[in-house]
């Protein structure tokens, strides 16, 4: 059984710089994560990538190992390829590494997990050779794996990212099919005096279009009525832009409208959630030092709302600072007068959100999506079941899951969720709040009965004493 | 199975083991991610729904769709959370066989 000051679950940007923080002020850290390197999803395997693809990845990646090399510290444990599937007391943790459950006990816990694409159900998405261009970006910074001929689909900078690293790779996507619109662009204009504050990531995004039109990348903007043809395999994309229908054959397409907290954990122990309407998603409750419901667990980063990899990396010391503090390792007024900085520093790096927010918008064709189209990917339910269901008198997605197995299957919900409370919320006309969201219960990830029976059965009695 | 892929290594590591998906012989990168090393190899699909019979591959790569589902020894274990070791058995997900996952 491991023992710990602080137990923290994931190693992206907001986990490793609590961790180091923590650390620093003498707590014993113990950090759990599924992947087999530190760094997260954002600067995944950044210890290790080559030359090669850092020149590809760019700045922005490398800057990751200012935060993987404060993990060196003799205060930290970092276990990695650890997968958590239950947090208990808001104190235990039983998590599963090399086949083998085990068991952990923490003062207190942070949930750092995260972000996941946003789900974007259109006819054909899950056909093979589609995939989120999140993943795209795991493949390219974990394995140096670039794909060729690939349309990317949705909107925001992650896909002008992704479409100039590809530039850079040599693989340049055949086409960004992009969904905002420029009256998204008008809109987002109320918000410009926040974003000029955030000014380095308007002249990074702007940089990155102009890059894309250098590089002869066709860009259709305000695309409608997207879909994916494909028997075995994607083999086009079609769209409307206005009136005019356009096909763009190609066998892989990379998907995304923004990404969403991965609120699984947080959710599994009874956190409320409350849906925000300017970022389109359910956040978990906290206050200013990241402190959730259960008094215990803390939440930071961009599972605690969208807010990028800087913001999580300063969310997380914030609440290291606090956790520190409860656990008198640091004074009141060092507490504050550290926060007091990194406030400042956070409040910077999310001026531009509202900006990015409302100048590109999730497809709203993905948000009311036909209705042959496929929203449970695991069980197979499409969007036109689900408004059946809501005509049945279903209100929310826990009945929906009696009513036709939705998120019922091995991803939980992770790519259902949000739609199928969005699709109940607009065909009943209820609020997304009144509406909710799955109820999330252990294992947050299968366990095996053999990972189950390789657990120091010992340990489990330690801890109930 | 597809026999070109669109997945290109940029940087290919020379130390390459022997693996089989379904009774075919594959070399693969040693240690790389198991789910990108197929991919590269042309594997397409990785399974069959166990509702429609569908055919699927990788589409989150970070262990969260569980899209990417393949059998070895017996377990059907998520190909993009694993690394490529010598001899890897694997199969595709019997129709039911995303339940003992
Ligand atoms: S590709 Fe999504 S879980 Fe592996």
């Amino acid at each position: 059984m491991h023992n710990a000051d602080l137990i923290v679950i994931g190693a992206g940007p907001a986990g490793m710089s609590a961790a180091r923080r923590a650390a620093a002020l003498g707590l014993s850290v113990l950090i759990l994560d599924e992947q087999p390197a530190a760094g997260g999803q954002i600067y995944r395997n950044v210890d290790r990538a080559s030359a090669a693809r850092n020149d590809i990845l760019g700045k922005d990646y490398t800057h990751g190992r200012t935060l993987t090399e404060g993990l060196h510290h003799e205060n930290i444990t970092h276990l990695m390829g650890a997968v958590v599937w239950q947090i208990e007391d808001g104190t235990r943790v039983a998590f599963t590494q090399n086949g083998k459950g085990a068991l952990a006990v923490g003062q207190r816990i942070l949930l750092a997990t995260g972000a996941l694409e946003r789900p974007m159900p259109l006819p054909g998405w899950t056909l093979p050779g589609v995939m989120t261009a999140g993943a795209a970006q795991i493949l390219l910074k974990q394995s140096g794996i670039a794909c060729q001929g690939a349309v990317l689909v949705g909107s925001g900078p992650l896909l002008y990212l992704i479409a100039t690293q590809m530039v850079r790779a040599g693989v340049p996507p055949l086409a960004l099919v992009e969904t905002q619109t420029t009256g998204d662009l008008t809109k987002s204009m109320r918000h410009l005096g926040g974003a000029l504050r955030g000014w380095p990531y308007l002249v990074k995004g702007l940089r990155m279009l102009w890059d894309l039109r250098r590089a002869g990348i066709p860009r259709y903007v305000g695309a409608k009525a997207i879909a994916i043809e494909g028997d075995q395999n994607a083999q086009a994309v079609t769209f409307k832009i206005g009136k005019s229908a356009h096909r763009i054959a190609c066998d892989t397409v990379l998907l995304h409208h923004g990404v969403v907290p991965n609120t699984q954990a947080a959710r599994s122990i009874d956190i409320p959630h409350l849906w925000d309407g300017a970022q389109n998603c359910f956040v978990p409750e906290y206050d200013a030092w990241g402190r959730s419901a259960v008094a215990t667990v803390f939440i930071a980063g961009d599972g605690a709302g969208i807010g990028g990899a800087k913001a999580a990396a300063l969310a997380g010391e914030i609440a290291a600072l606090e956790i520190a503090h409860g656990l008198e390792k640091l004074s009141e007024p060092a507490r504050d007068d550290t926060a007091r900085n990194l406030r400042k520093h956070l409040a910077a790096e999310r001026a531009a959100r509202p900006f990015i927010d409302a100048a590109y918008p999730p497809y709203a064709g993905a948000i009311a999506p036909p209705d042959d189209t496929i929203i449970c990917r695991c069980e197979e339910v499409t969007a036109g079941d689900i408004r059946r269901f809501a005509g049945l008198g279903c209100l929310g997605p826990n009945q929906a899951k009696a009513f036709g197995r939705s998120g019922m299957g091995p991803c939980q919900g992770r790519y259902c969720g949000l739609s199928v409370s969005q699709i109940l919320a607009a065909s009943n006309e209820i609020s997304l709040d009144d509406t909710g969201y799955f109820r999330i219960r252990p294992p947050l990830k299968p366990v095996t009965l053999g990972e189950l029976a390789a657990m120091d059965v010992p340990d489990m009695n330690e801890v109930q004493n | 199975m597809k026999t070109v892929s669109p997945f290109l290594e940029i940087d290919p590591q020379s130390d390459h083991v022997l693996v089989r998906f379904e009774g075919q012989d594959l070399s693969l990168p040693l240690g790389e991610n198991l789910a990108g090393a197929l991919l590269v190899a042309g594997v397409m699909p990785f399974r069959h729904t166990p509702v429609s019979g569908a055919p699927r591959g990788p589409f989150c790569m970070m262990g969260a769709c569980f899209d990417c589902l393949v059998q070895i020894d017996g377990m059907t274990v998520q190909a993009c959370m694993l690394q490529v070791t010598k001899g890897l058995e694997i199969t595709m997900p019997a129709a039911r066989g995303a339940a003992d996952a």
